[in-house]
């Protein structure tokens, strides 16, 4: 069985190799990212936020990012926290989590999601395609986020520039959401 | 020949705003005709004198065209590019001539001049209001194979194209502070107010342009400027604002709650070579903080006999194509009014050198200005004076005459004739929002009143006449600080609602008030006569207002009628609700992205590129695309199951459990939780070891099932049904957070992070155990329930040693991203094994083979654990969880409910049908006593014969006991057994 033992197994990404846009806007895979859902109550919080080495925020719709992680406002104690890189197997988050000694779940959900960026002059009009969210600078500013409805697919939507946007999404979801943020970016560019 | 001349004989040099070096050639009914860009459909064949365009819907009158604008009921045309591309039902007084356009004209056969189907007309006591309420009830087989076939080619307006639509459509949403509904003189008076605040706007307006009543109305100046000049000079200064949207071919159909509106913007509809990019239209989806409604308002015919023949129309009509397209109605032009506006129309066509044959005023006393200016232009006007008939086939010839009151008639020839009773503010976008209107009885009219959302109606829309109080009112409205002064020639005064001189309940003519469903003032008349009392039940009975035009022109001259029959006052009558959309909305529009690969989502398992090259057949399961079976080539189905059902249980075979449904359950309260929510006891469970677990509803049914592992004491990974998944998630969110909130214990959805491979079958263990490291496979150390953390091929895994087949199984879980690779390896393994991939279909025969229950397929959300044979699930030790108090009612626990058990057909080749009624006696009278009904059956490979599951009223005591499915064509014998049909003792799990 020598011939097994170095069958070591291959990512496959979800999205690879497709990309899309238009004139206005450019659509991209994100690179594979960690990611955990973390779950954690009011008590916690802080001690949660210099485990993770990161402001966790309680704000709703608003994110915070710190030395290369970043963690989005979901509900009153979730969070999505994504780490960049994420070529390993997701546990640097896990165990960053674990060294808070408190109680909370982190739960590995790097390759349930995965990642959509959308950048250009006609990104807002692009994802309103599909997206009732008011994506104007006043009301969804930089580093804003909503877990929220693209089309018919949920996503955790995130601004991280004037005119880019990161889209998580389910892996399963990412092929439609893909498909009509195409569909977007077209209309965009007109 | 002159360019202006080519576009048509009825164009008046130097009139109207279209530039006549720039045409578009368009066929009508086949012939050729040459129109100027910016014509409409309508303005183009006026131009060439064709008022004929099409035949009404009931009595296939010869009609042309009422209106210049959206409200048109009568001249709907059919209007195509091409094969595919063709639209049935297009107003010519919106759609935009394009070079190549292919118009034809509808409801008509053999052709337009000489449609059969004018019968009707003549054969009209048939064809009363309500007739296919009363007529052609008997025989009752008659109504779908004669009448409505008939009834339904003569009636049907426009054919649908058959192809499939090779357009596509735009969505959009938008947010922004005022949307302001109408660009006319209200419209951009209160845009340049909003505007002004630094405020977000959209302004929307359905036609080509801004300018709205400026189309026709040349005469007015704003801030000396002429008014159509003005507005267009007002749209270029706001569409260069940062601020401000304008939307021009862009209705606002719907006005939604919390200032939620719909809008289409119609993109390439008016343009000959569309890009391939452009969207045929979009939908705008709009929330707005505030709403201006400046709609306008809209012309109302007069209701006399005979006043539907082509060449006919509103005044407003006439005048707009003469002072923005250029084009006259005729060249001897009639006047038939109750209102001063009609006069403006006769002045301008009479100073582009029209003749006016007389102005037939239906009122005593016109406004003075108007009728002196018509006495200082030498037009003859008849002051209380009615038209009481016209004539001419297919085109008005002549109107009849006389003074109200009198018998006396005279014919006065005309090659056209205008019409006005006045106007009607468009109140259907505030009727929408929930407003409440009042009726303004010196003006006979409803005007918005209550309003129910942030709204505000300025100018027409809101019964402001007068241009210096409307312009006062759309910068109010606004809320910015601007100044604008307006001047108009004529204040106007008058209106009239229902039947003219000459039409009232004495005389038997055809007045019609709704032009496209040929409703007529008399048809009104006999709603009422016929019991309807009520505006709602008159509207349903003879249909009026309920044509695509939704009662524009006609819904106050329908009230008016009733209300003079009934005897009771307008607003005591009511008024129908308007409902939207405004005008008709393609399903292009309100679909747009929903089609095709966009309908609905595809999901699809990590491993399924695999699966496809290896030849699977899929099923949908929910959204899910699950492998069904995998023939080989050569193989049908039935062939390709029993094989992998055989193989899997002579060697192995590999299956994509990816779909189950997974939670993680974490938190020092996880145990806890679990047993409120499901009916097993939990704590007691080990970590590294699994549990088949039941959940059940609040009132004791079975509401999910599925293997749940305890990772550690505070994490247990839970699984579910494939369609369970989303709703067992929130089931279990619901609890937590409402019943169980002390609980520390938190959910997490992780369907998608682990691609899950089953290997199951007597060499499950072989295939897998050299990718595997970590954990020692053998019956001692990880026996049949357990979950383990390991390593598989360098990947960290979740093992399961789980079954759902009844031999040995495992099923390795790994990050979704690695599925692919893992599953290669596996099954490049297994094959050299003997093993065979199988899919849902093999899945199903062998569980059942087992018995093992499928929640959704063997229940329905009414059968118990108990029932189901899941007793033992059920823990007697807790207290509390979900169900338990459901389960101790009486019906729950009452002898004979239906159980479920096996069923072995007698003859053991049948199959039985899932979903066979099941009796005891086959030969008792109809209607039988039925036990119950097959919930699972199958041909089973490896018993040779047929199995199936059954819910049967106190199954379990009839073991051996015969029972009967009656079929159609036969009655199949079958004997009640236990549910496990193949390895009943279960030693296989434990090889």
């Amino acid at each position: 069985m020598a011939e097994l033992d170095s069958n070591i197994a291959t990512r496959s990404l979800p999205l690879s190799g497709v990309h899309g846009g238009s004139a206005a806007v450019r659509l991209e895979p994100a690179q594979p990212a960690e990611r955990i859902n973390l779950r954690v109550g009011a008590e916690d919080v802080s001690a949660l936020s210099a485990a993770l080495g990161l402001d966790l925020p309680v704000k709703p719709k608003t994110s915070s990012s710190a030395n290369g992680r970043t963690a989005l406002w979901i509900g009153p104690d979730e969070w999505l926290v994504f780490a960049d890189g994420g070529g390993s197997i997701g546990s640097s988050l896990t165990q960053a989590a674990a060294s808070s000694n408190v109680v909370h779940s982190a739960t590995d959900i790097s390759h349930r999601n995965t990642a959509i960026l959308v950048s250009g002059p006609g990104a807002a009009a692009t994802l309103n395609a599909g997206c009732a969210l008011d994506l104007s600078l006043d009301a969804f500013p930089i580093g804003a986020c909503s877990r929220t409805l693209f089309g018919k697919v949920e996503i955790v939507l995130l601004r991280t520039a004037e005119n880019t946007f990161r889209v998580e999404v389910w892996r399963s979801f990412s092929d439609y959401a893909f498909g009509l943020l195409s569909e977007g970016a077209r209309d965009a560019a007109l | 020949m002159s360019a202006s001349s080519n576009s048509g004989a009825f164009r008046i040099k130097g009139a109207g705003r279209l530039t006549p070096a720039r045409t578009a050639r368009f066929t009508f009914d086949g012939k050729s005709y040459t129109a100027l860009e910016g014509d409409t459909v309508a303005a183009a064949l006026l131009a060439h004198g064709v008022h004929l365009l099409g035949r009404s819907f009931k009595y296939h009158r010869p009609r042309g065209i009422l209106t210049a604008g959206p409200e048109e009921p009568n001249a709907l045309l059919d209007v195509s590019r091409d094969a595919a591309r063709r639209q049935p039902n297009v107003r010519a007084t919106v759609q935009e001539v394009f070079d190549g356009a292919k118009i034809s004209s509808q409801n008509r056969w053999p052709s337009l001049k000489y449609d059969i189907g004018a019968a009707n007309d003549v054969l009209s006591p048939f064809f009363a209001v309500g007739f296919y309420y009363k007529t052609f009830m008997w025989p009752k087989e008659a109504w779908a194979k004669i009448y409505e076939p008939i009834i339904r080619r003569s009636a049907g307006l426009g054919v649908s194209p058959t192809e499939e639509d090779p357009d596509h459509y735009a969505s959009r949403y938008v947010h922004c502070d005022v949307l302001i509904a109408g660009a006319g003189v209200a419209g951009l008076t209160a845009a340049l107010s909003a505007a002004a605040t630094g405020k977000k706007i959209i302004l929307v307006d359905e036609q080509p342009e801004v300018g709205g009543a400026l189309h026709y109305d040349a005469s007015t100046t704003i801030d000396g400027q002429n008014g159509y000049d003005w507005a267009q000079a007002t749209a270029a200064k706001l569409k260069a604002m940062p601020n401000v949207t304008v939307l021009t071919r862009t209705t606002v159909f719907g006005y939604y709650n919390h200032g939620f509106l719909g809008l289409v913007e119609r993109i390439t509809d008016h343009v000959a070579k569309p890009t391939k990019d452009a969207p045929r239209e979009r939908l705008w989806q709009v929330r707005t903080k505030k709403v201006i409604l400046a709609t306008g308002s809209i012309e109302r015919h007069m209701v006399f006999a005979n006043n539907d023949r082509p060449g006919i129309m509103l005044a407003s009509a006439a005048r707009s194509f003469l002072n923005h397209h250029g084009v006259t109605v005729g060249h001897n032009v009639g006047v038939y009014t109750a209102h001063d506006s009609a006069y403006e129309a006769a002045f301008d066509l009479k100073r582009a050198g029209v003749s006016i044959a007389a102005i037939v005023d239906s009122r005593d006393k016109p406004g003075e200005a108007v009728l002196a200016e018509a006495r200082k232009l030498g037009i003859d006007v008849l002051t209380g004076h009615a038209v009481v008939d016209t004539s001419g086939r297919l085109r008005i010839n002549s109107m009849t005459v006389a003074r109200n009151g009198n018998f006396d008639r005279r014919k006065i020839k005309v090659d056209a004739l205008i019409v006005s009773a006045g106007w009607t503010p468009s109140v259907h976008l505030f009727s929408q929002s929930r407003g409440k209107l009042k009726f303004d009885e010196a003006n006979q009219r409803f005007v918005p009143d209550v309003y129910a959302q942030n709204s505000v109606s300025a100018g027409g829309c809101n019964g402001t006449d007068n241009l210096a109080e409307l312009i006062d009112e759309a910068i109010t409205a606004g809320g910015g600080r601007i100044a604008l002064s307006g001047e108009n020639r004529f204040e106007w005064t008058g209106g009239m609602i229902g039947a003219a001189e000459g039409a009232g309940p004495d005389h038997a003519v055809k007045a019609f008030v709704d032009f496209q469903h040929d409703v007529t003032a008399k048809d009104i008349r006999l709603a009422v006569r016929e019991g309807m009392h009520s505006i709602e039940h008159i509207k349903r009975f003879t249909t009026n207002g309920m044509a695509s035009d939704q009662g524009k022109l006609s819904n106050m001259h329908g009230l008016a009628i009733a209300s003079e029959m009934l005897g009771r006052p307008i607003p005591q009558v009511g008024l129908t609700t308007f409902r939207a959309p405004y005008t008709p909305v393609t399903y292009g529009t309100l679909i747009n992205h929903s089609r095709g690969e966009l309908f609905d989502p595809a999901r699809k398992t990590p491993m399924h590129a695999l699966e496809e090259a290896e030849g699977a057949e899929f099923e949908d399961v929910g959204n899910w695309k699950r492998a069904w079976y995998f023939p080989k080539r050569g193989e049908d189905m039935h062939t390709a199951v029993s094989r992998e059902c055989k193989t899997v249980r002579d060697v192995a075979g590999i299956f994509d459990a990816s779909t189950l449904g997974k939670i993680e359950v974490v938190g020092p309260d996880a145990a806890q939780f679990l047993n409120l929510l499901y009916t097993n006891a939990w704590d007691t469970l080990k970590p590294g070891k699994c549990r088949y677990g039941i959940m059940t509803r609040e009132d004791g049914f079975i509401y999910d099932d599925g293997v749940v592992g305890r990772l550690a004491e505070d994490r247990f990974h839970v699984t579910t049904t494939t369609g369970g998944a989303p709703r067992v998630l929130n089931h279990m969110e619901d609890y937590l957070q409402t019943e169980f909130p002390h609980l520390k214990v938190w959910l997490t959805s992780t369907t998608e992070q682990w691609a899950v491979i089953a290997v199951q079958g007597p060499k499950a263990r072989e295939i897998i155990e050299p990718f595997v490291e970590g954990q020692d496979l053998s019956n001692e150390a990880f026996p049949h329930m357990s979950v383990a953390e390991c390593t598989v091929m360098g990947v960290p895994a979740r093992l399961f040693r789980v079954s759902f087949t009844g031999e040995v199984g495992f099923e390795i879980n790994v990050p979704a991203d690695y599925g692919a690779a893992v599953w290669k390896a596996i099954w490049e393994r297994a094959q050299s094994m003997g093993a065979c991939l199988y899919g849902t279909e093999t899945m199903h025969i062998l569980r059942a083979e087992k018995g093992y229950l499928i929640v959704g397929q063997d229940t329905d959300g009414t059968v118990t654990p108990d029932d189901a044979g899941y007793g033992w699930a059920v823990s007697k030790k807790k207290t509390d969880f979900v169900g338990i108090r459901g389960l101790k009612r009486p019906d729950l626990v009452r002898e004979g409910r239906k159980q479920l058990v096996g069923l072995m057909t007698k003859d053991p080749k049948e199959v039985l049908e899932e979903g066979g009624q099941i009796v005891a006696d086959p030969n008792q009278p109809k209607p039988m006593t039925m036990l119950g009904h097959v919930t699972s059956s199958y041909w089973s490979e490896n018993l040779g014969r047929s199995i199936a599951i059954a819910l049967v009223a106190g199954g379990r005591s009839r073991m051996g006991e015969t029972l009967y499915v009656p079929m159609a064509d036969k009655t199949i014998a079958v004997e009640v057994t236990d549910m496990v049909f193949f390895d009943k003792e279960g030693g296989r799990i434990n090889g």
